[in-house]
This record gives structure tokens, C-alpha cells and sequence, in this order.
């Protein structure tokens, strides 16, 4: 019942890696950058969505406005930050998220404070009976949040001419900017899209550890979580996040007392640092199709 | 060059290339003093060895060139009467110049009719009217209908071409740059793209520049030609007459001693 217990808990606070993470793979997979502002922006937007919400403003449109702001914000970067460096290599573009992150977590902090902000979704962070089982409510319901986010996503990708643009975008640029893909339309939508996986991953982490700075350095939990899942497969994202989830837990559950606990700190880099020696791309690392 | 005037001269010109030089990454010079005319409803060819420039100059137009870090310097591209030489690839897609690339570039991930829809997106069209152009498309190529649902890595080299060509028709094109559709194909099979590609022109009035290796099957398509040696013209004339002279097997095959 314990192993139940730790393992469910464990996976539904994956559930919040896997948000994370997503964001970084729907860029990665657009414009095969790995985004190092992700976590300024997931800061940034939860810093503006708490801010507005302190000041009133009701819950659904401080919603909307900070997706505006993401929209100009990813407008914004792709006109100043990507469109200039276009066809640059891999490691200029990285170098240049890098500088974004602290201009953004500054800019963010400068203008509504780097103070702890306190915030309450109305759910109780207490424990609730499913059967027999003794599971967080909250983290219910961030997995519930979750899973509408990723099946809105996966419509969204399947289903919307949009959609099809970002995958044959992500599949071949060259061949999506000789049929008229506009890229840096993609790139915009792409960053505004991943700023609002940024978003809900802010609230939900916001309110579980208030808003504040370290939120942006959810990045760095995301970093394993991408290289166990792959970093071109949402799919991954998703898996990756549930198994680091759900290994700290159990990790700190069951090893932890024999070596004097805090195992959750540093596990998920042990076990990516495993995976990179077994099996470098991922799980779920998108393969090649290769025939001539 | 040639002393005879090209035969399409009369007509309306479609396409115009004057003089224009491409430079890679600020540095590497690839084409330099190509011009060429396209004239509506025409199949012209670009003849020419590995790295002649065939491919640069197709990407010269398209304003792919960008896309490989490299510009065109000089000269000038006009389409349709209007300057297009420094025009952005999405806009050239909008006012008919489609580019099928050297290698085909299906999008391998994503299924045959999803690579197909995908090149209509630029006409921002009516669901309807979206339907009606891949039926179309299925029609000239009916082996993509039993396909359409594979995803387009798993299709046969030939299919994947279709693919790519069919993709490129979506967009509505007055012009299709082909590059190199015969490489790595069965001959059969590049039998039939080029019956496809002979069949849209005369029956739907696309007009095609093709850039081609494959010397024999070009010209018997094409109306008329030119021909491509380390980045300029040396030879230009009707299908006929690029078949006769002598000087096109030497400038492809090397100069006999």
C-alpha cells in the first residue's frame, strides 16, 4: 500500500515535470533551440498572472491577459532575438536564450518585484482517500490540468493546418519554406504556445511553492526530464516526467532513510545521468526515418 | 551561346533572370552572370554536372537561397514583371513560384495526404477547396491515394517525388522550379514524372524550369534549354538543337581530347 501510495504520488507530481518539459520540446522541436528562457518565461508568466490577481483581477481574465502578454512577448523575441539570428549554429541560438532568460527573469522582477508571492488556487493541499488510497488532492488536480493540456496540444498538432505547419516545420524547414510556411509566423506561434505550457506549469508550481525567483530554475529539473524522455517527442516529455516523478518518490521512499533522506534533490540527474550512458536519445527520442 | 533567338521570345514572359550572382556565406561565389527567360507555358531546362549552379540558381529564385546563408549579389529577378529578386520564399509562393527540392524533402513524419494539405495552407483556402485540390492531385497521381495515409518516410522514392511534386502543385503554381527529379529513380519511374510533368503543362498551362543531369529525358520534355558550367551559361537553344550540338556533350561529359 505504501509502494501504491508513493508511486501514484510520485507520478502525479511527474505530471508537473512533464509541463515543464514540454514547453522546452515543442521550441526544441520548431526551431531545434534549447530554450534556457524557458523557466524566465514560465516565471514571468506566473509573476504577471499573481500580480494581476492580487490586484483584483478576476482569475479567468488575469488568465487571458497574461496570454496576451505572452503572445507579444514571443512576438517580441522572434523579431529581435531569432530572426537575427537565423541559420545560425545551435550554440549561438542556445547562448542567446541564455542572455533572454536573465533579461527576462530582470526585466520581470524589476518591474513587479522579486518578493515571495503567495498563491491560492482554492484547492486544499490535503490528502484525500481514492479506495483505499491516500492521494494529494492537488496533485490530482494539476494531473488532471495536465492531461487537458497535453490533449489540447496533441488537437492542436493533429488536427489544425497550424498544426500540420509546426510538424512540417519541426520535419524538414527548408522544404516548409518552399511551399510557403511562413517560419517566423511558426516561430512566433511556437513560443507563444510554449509560453503558455510555461504558464500553467507556473501557476501550478506557483501554488504549491509560491512565486517566486526559483521558480525559474525549474528549467534545470526539466534538463533530466528531457534527456530520460528525448528532447523531440511530447510523448517523452510526458514519460520522462512521470518516471523522474515517480523514481525521487520512491528513491526517497525506500533508500532514502538508509542513507539520511533528501535523495529528491539529486536523483533525477542520477538516474539521466544513467540514461545518457545507456540509452543517449532517450526513450522516446525521435528516430530518423531513413530509406533512399 | 547560341545564335538562335529563343523561340518563345513572342510570348509572355513569365520569368526573367538578369545577370544575377549568388555569394555563399559572404564569401564562396557559386553562379555569376546567369540570366535566363521563362516564358509562359513553357518547359525550359537548366542543364549541367554537379555544382554546375543548377541548384543555386533555382534557390536564387525561389529565395531559398537565404534559407543556406547565401544571397544573390547582383543582377536582378523579375516574375511576372515585378521585381522579386530579394522577395521572401513565402511571398514567391503566393504569386506562383513553387520549388520542389534536389532530394525531394518530403516531410517524413507526417502522412502522404498531411504533406499534401500542408502545400495548400499558403492559399489559405475553404475547407472545400482544400478537398478539391487534393483530389486533384490524387488524380494525377493516383498511387498517392492508396498512400495516403503512410506516413511519407515510408514511401518508395518515386512516391516520395510524387509527394514532393503533388505538394508543390497544392500551392497553385503558375511555375514549378523542379530540381533534379530523376536522382536515385528507376528510370520507369522517371519516365512517368516526366509524362506527368509534360501533361500538367500542356493541360493545365504550369509552366516548369527543371534543372536535370539527366540530359536525354530533360530536352525530350523540354521546349528549350540551357546549359550550366561552374556557374554561368555557356549554351542555350531549343530542345532540338541542344541535342545536335556536340559542344552540350562536351561541356557535360568533358571536352574530347
Amino acid at each position: 500500500m505504501l509502494f501504491l501510495e508513493t508511486l501514484i504520488g510520485g507520478l502525479l507530481a511527474g505530471t508537473m515535470y512533464s509541463l515543464v518539459a514540454i514547453g522546452f520540446v515543442l521550441i526544441y522541436k520548431a526551431s531545434g533551440v534549447f530554450n534556457f528562457a524557458q523557466g524566465s518565461i514560465l516565471l514571468f508568466s506566473a509573476l504577471l498572472f499573481v500580480t494581476l490577481h492580487e490586484a483584483g483581477v478576476p482569475f479567468v481574465v488575469a488568465i487571458l491577459l497574461t496570454i496576451l502578454a505572452l503572445v507579444l512577448l514571443a512576438i517580441l523575441i522572434e523579431k529581435l532575438v531569432l530572426r537575427p539570428l537565423t541559420n545560425r549554429s545551435p550554440m549561438t541560438l542556445f547562448m542567446a536564450t541564455l542572455g533572454l532568460s536573465y533579461a527576462i527573469e530582470g526585466i520581470a522582477q524589476g518591474v513587479m518585484g522579486a518578493t515571495v508571492h503567495e498563491l491560492d488556487l482554492g484547492i486544499d493541499d490535503v490528502p484525500i482517500f481514492i479506495g483505499d488510497l491516500l492521494v494529494s488532492q492537488f496533485d490530482l488536480v494539476a494531473a488532471v490540468t495536465a492531461v487537458i493540456l497535453v490533449t489540447v496540444l496533441a488537437l492542436l498538432f493533429n488536427q489544425t493546418r497550424i498544426g500540420i505547419s509546426l510538424r512540417a516545420v519541426a520535419d524538414d524547414t527548408r522544404a516548409a519554406l518552399s511551399i510557403g510556411i511562413n517560419l517566423n509566423h511558426i516561430w512566433q506561434i511556437v513560443w507563444a504556445v510554449a509560453g503558455m505550457t510555461g504558464l500553467v506549469a507556473g501557476i501550478l508550481w506557483g501554488a504549491r511553492q509560491g512565486v517566486q525567483f526559483s521558480l525559474s530554475l525549474v528549467v534545470l529539473k526539466a534538463l533530466p526530464v528531457l534527456i530520460i524522455g528525448g528532447f523531440t517527442s511530447i510523448g517523452g516529455a510526458i514519460a520522462g516526467g512521470l518516471i523522474v516523478g515517480a523514481s525521487e518518490n520512491l528513491a526517497e521512499a525506500y533508500i532514502g532513510p538508509a542513507i539520511g533522506g533528501g535523495i529528491t534533490g539529486w536523483f533525477a540527474y542520477f538516474l539521466a545521468l544513467a540514461f545518457l550512458f545507456i540509452r543517449p536519445a532517450g526513450l522516446f527520442g525521435e528516430r530518423a526515418i531513413e530509406r533512399v | 551561346m547560341s545564335a538562335i533567338a529563343n523561340p518563345y521570345a513572342e510570348s509572355v514572359e513569365l520569368l526573367r533572370v538578369d545577370d544575377i550572382e549568388v555569394i555563399y556565406d559572404s564569401a564562396v561565389l557559386a553562379v555569376s552572370g546567369v540570366s535566363l527567360t521563362v516564358p509562359k507555358g513553357a518547359i525550359i531546362a537548366l542543364l549541367g554536372a554537379n555544382g554546375a549552379g543548377k541548384s543555386t540558381t533555382l534557390k536564387a529564385i525561389s529565395g531559398l537561397v537565404r534559407a543556406d546563408r547565401a544571397e544573390v549579389s547582383s543582377g536582378s529577378i523579375h516574375f511576372q514583371g515585378q521585381m522579386s529578386t530579394h522577395t521572401p520564399p513565402h511571398v514567391l509562393v503566393q504569386q506562383g513560384i513553387v520549388h520542389v527540392l534536389e532530394g525531394r524533402h518530403v516531410f517524413a513524419h507526417l502522412t502522404v495526404e498531411e504533406n499534401l494539405r500542408s502545400g495548400g495552407f499558403v492559399r489559405r483556402p475553404s475547407r472545400q477547396s482544400l478537398q478539391a485540390g487534393l483530389e486533384r492531385i490524387y488524380t494525377w497521381f493516383p498511387r498517392l491515394k492508396e498512400k495516403r495515409k503512410v506516413q511519407a518516410g515510408y514511401t518508395s522514392g518515386g512516391e516520395q517525388q510524387m509527394v514532393a511534386i503533388g505538394r508543390a502543385l497544392m500551392t497553385n503554381p503558375s511555375m514549378v522550379l523542379l530540381d533534379e527529379p530523376s536522382m536515385g529513380l528507376a528510370p520507369l519511374i522517371v519516365q512517368e514524372i516526366f509524362e506527368i510533368v509534360s501533361q500538367l503543362n500542356e493541360k493545365e498551362g504550369v509552366s516548369f524550369l527543371l534543372a536535370e543531369q539527366n540530359i536525354p529525358v530533360a530536352l525530350k520534355h523540354a521546349h528549350y534549354g540551357y546549359v550550366l558550367e561552374t556557374g554561368k551559361i555557356v549554351l542555350s537553344g531549343t530542345a532540338q538543337e541542344l541535342l545536335q550540338n556536340t559542344a552540350l556533350q562536351d561541356a557535360y561529359l568533358g571536352k574530347k581530347q
